[in-house]
């Protein structure tokens, strides 16, 4: 019985993918959709796990909401990135949004519920109680206990790649990225020190992400 | 409900002088009309409380003694977790208590422990620092007091007590308790303002519901009203202590950024929902407003768009 409900839970993205919304998002990772938009899977990973020494984030298994703002922040402009903008305006509407599923409805590489390794205790201290005397909450107070992101406003951040946290530390910051809701990043990153973000980015990285129930 | 916000001061005084309260305690305790206007024609508090910095957390000993209070603060920050059999809703002490119980104004537990044993008009005696934690279980957490020796209360207890290490006994400190003094709104309440605000600077993390989110079955936003939130007997649920705490620490990282009306608005809009029965329900709702409830900084009782607030039936 166990082992149909696994097997009914690996065909269901595949069920999903009946559906021409779906089918097109597959093509669209592997290929592009032919109008400018490269293949996500070129940096996002075949597993759509992201990669760790650029700095590509993980999108498999992120909230469908989050990343369809995401995706549309970057086609208005209202998210700025070189590489991201040119490929999110060449996808239509639907399309962004097909994508955002298909990513949502993926799970996160076993790769990802790896063990902890060796946490920074400054960068933890900063993750887990925040600096009050600046007006610094915890993150995990919106990100969720290890990281592992609430609903469609605070993203997962445990296993994402060190220099992808870090990069957009520093753009709530410089006030390059401003698509946050109530402004709540930029007021928080504005606090860091160069030196607190890596440590708080790299406490993040390391952390364990759970395996979905029912995912293989 | 359009009238309720322009008729509520006055309203609410009228129905306290009808039904004079039989106990002393409250009886001892000043009309709601008058009270209201003596703060609001009294100045802020002119004289400078002492201040207090509480110890660093690393500095928490080593040793057994070190080990209640660690003890203590895990308590304090996952109630559900470690103190199950005593919380019946989806609270943490720290929801309202920030960064562990130490950030100033926000009722750190280094400004309530050396104003225990206390006379508090709530129960008409003298509590001590045990007693008022007791209440914050059956009241804030709608759960039951812990036994006065129990593990949670002594936990909790060398939690505070380590916390206020340093710090004058039986003083008020500044930035103990929320900043209520002389912090008044220009104009009544209003819940629909309430609403505006709410759903501008509240919702994203509370939700629209007001039933807050959760993570693998734990709370990550504490709801504010409805079952899994505080009861009617909870401080939380009178608009000066609400309003205080919003002004000065919501949206979270964003304290003192809303206006005191914005702040008195959204208080009334939280509190003006149902939440769980006061666990001291004398048999109808009119009764238990007028024996706990007879202040105007308290809804229950009250009909707030239609509905009788303390009645149980809506959401």
């Amino acid at each position: 019985m166990l082992r149909i409900l696994a097997l009914l839970a690996l065909l269901a993205p595949l069920a999903a993918g009946a559906t021409d919304a779906a089918t097109s998002a597959a093509t669209i990772v592997k290929q592009g959709n032919g109008k400018g938009a490269a293949p996500c899977m070129a940096c996002h990973g075949v597993d759509g796990g992201g990669m760790e020494v650029t700095g590509y984030p993980r999108l498999a298994g992120l909230d469908a909401a989050y990343l369809q703002r995401q995706l549309d922040d970057f086609a208005n402009g209202t998210r700025a990135n070189p590489v991201m903008q040119p490929n999110a305006s060449a996808l239509s509407e639907d399309e962004r949004a097909a994508l955002a599923k298909y990513y949502s409805a993926m799970s996160p590489p076993a790769r990802f519920a790896k063990p902890a390794t060796t946490p920074d205790a400054a960068g933890e201290r900063l993750a887990t109680r925040g600096d009050w005397s600046r007006e610094l909450p915890s993150c995990v107070q919106c990100h969720a206990p290890g990281g592992v992101g609430v609903g469609a406003n605070f993203p997962p951040l445990a296993g994402q790649p060190a220099a992808y946290i870090e990069a957009q530390l520093r753009a709530w910051q410089q006030g390059t990225r401003h698509n946050d809701p109530l402004a709540l990043m930029q007021h928080v990153a504005k606090q860091l020190t160069p030196q607190e973000i890596q440590a708080v980015a790299g406490w993040f990285a390391a952390q364990p992400l759970p395996r979905k129930e029912g995912a293989p | 409900m359009k009238s309720l916000p322009l008729v509520w001061f006055g309203a609410l005084a009228l129905a306290a002088c009808s039904h004079p309260a039989p106990e002393a305690p409250a009886a001892a305790k000043p009309a709601p009309a008058a009270s209201v206007a003596k703060a609001t024609s009294e100045p802020a508090q002119a004289k400078t409380l002492p201040a207090f910095t509480p110890p660093a957390e690393a500095d928490i000993p080593t040793g057994p003694l070190g080990d209640e209070i660690r003890r203590g603060m895990a308590i304090f920050t996952d109630t559900p977790e470690h103190a199950h059999d005593y919380v019946g809703n989806g609270l943490s002490c720290s929801n309202c208590h920030l960064d562990a119980g130490r950030l100033a104004n926000s009722a750190p537990l280094w400004g309530a422990w050396g104003v225990y044993p206390q006379y508090r008009k709530k129960n008409g005696r003298v509590n001590s620092f045990g007693e008022r934690l007791q209440g914050c279980f059956r009241f804030s957490m709608n759960g039951k007091a812990p036994p006065l020796d129990s593990d949670v209360i002594v936990a909790l207890q060398t939690y505070a007590w380590w916390m206020a290490k340093g710090a004058p006994a039986g003083e008020k400190l500044a930035g103990a308790g929320y900043p209520k003094q002389g912090f008044k709104p220009q104009q009544p309440p209003d819940y629909a303002r309430g609403a505006a605000v709410y759903a501008k600077d509240c919702a994203l993390c509370h939700g629209a519901d007001g039933q807050g989110q959760q993570v693998a079955g734990r709370h990550v936003f504490p709801p504010l009203w409805g079952p899994q939130s505080f009861n009617w007997g909870a401080g939380m649920h009178e608009l000066d202590n609400a309003a205080a705490f919003i002004k000065a620490n919501m949206p979270l990282s964003r304290g003192g950024t809303l206006s005191d009306q914005d702040a008195w608005d959204v208080a009334m809009y939280m509190d003006a929902h149902e939440r769980p029965q006061d666990p001291r329900y004398a048999g109808d709702v009119a009764a238990t407003r007028a024996k706990y409830h007879d202040t105007p900084m308290s809804l229950y009782g009250t009909t707030v768009n239609g509905h009788l607030l303390g009645s149980g039936t809506a959401k």
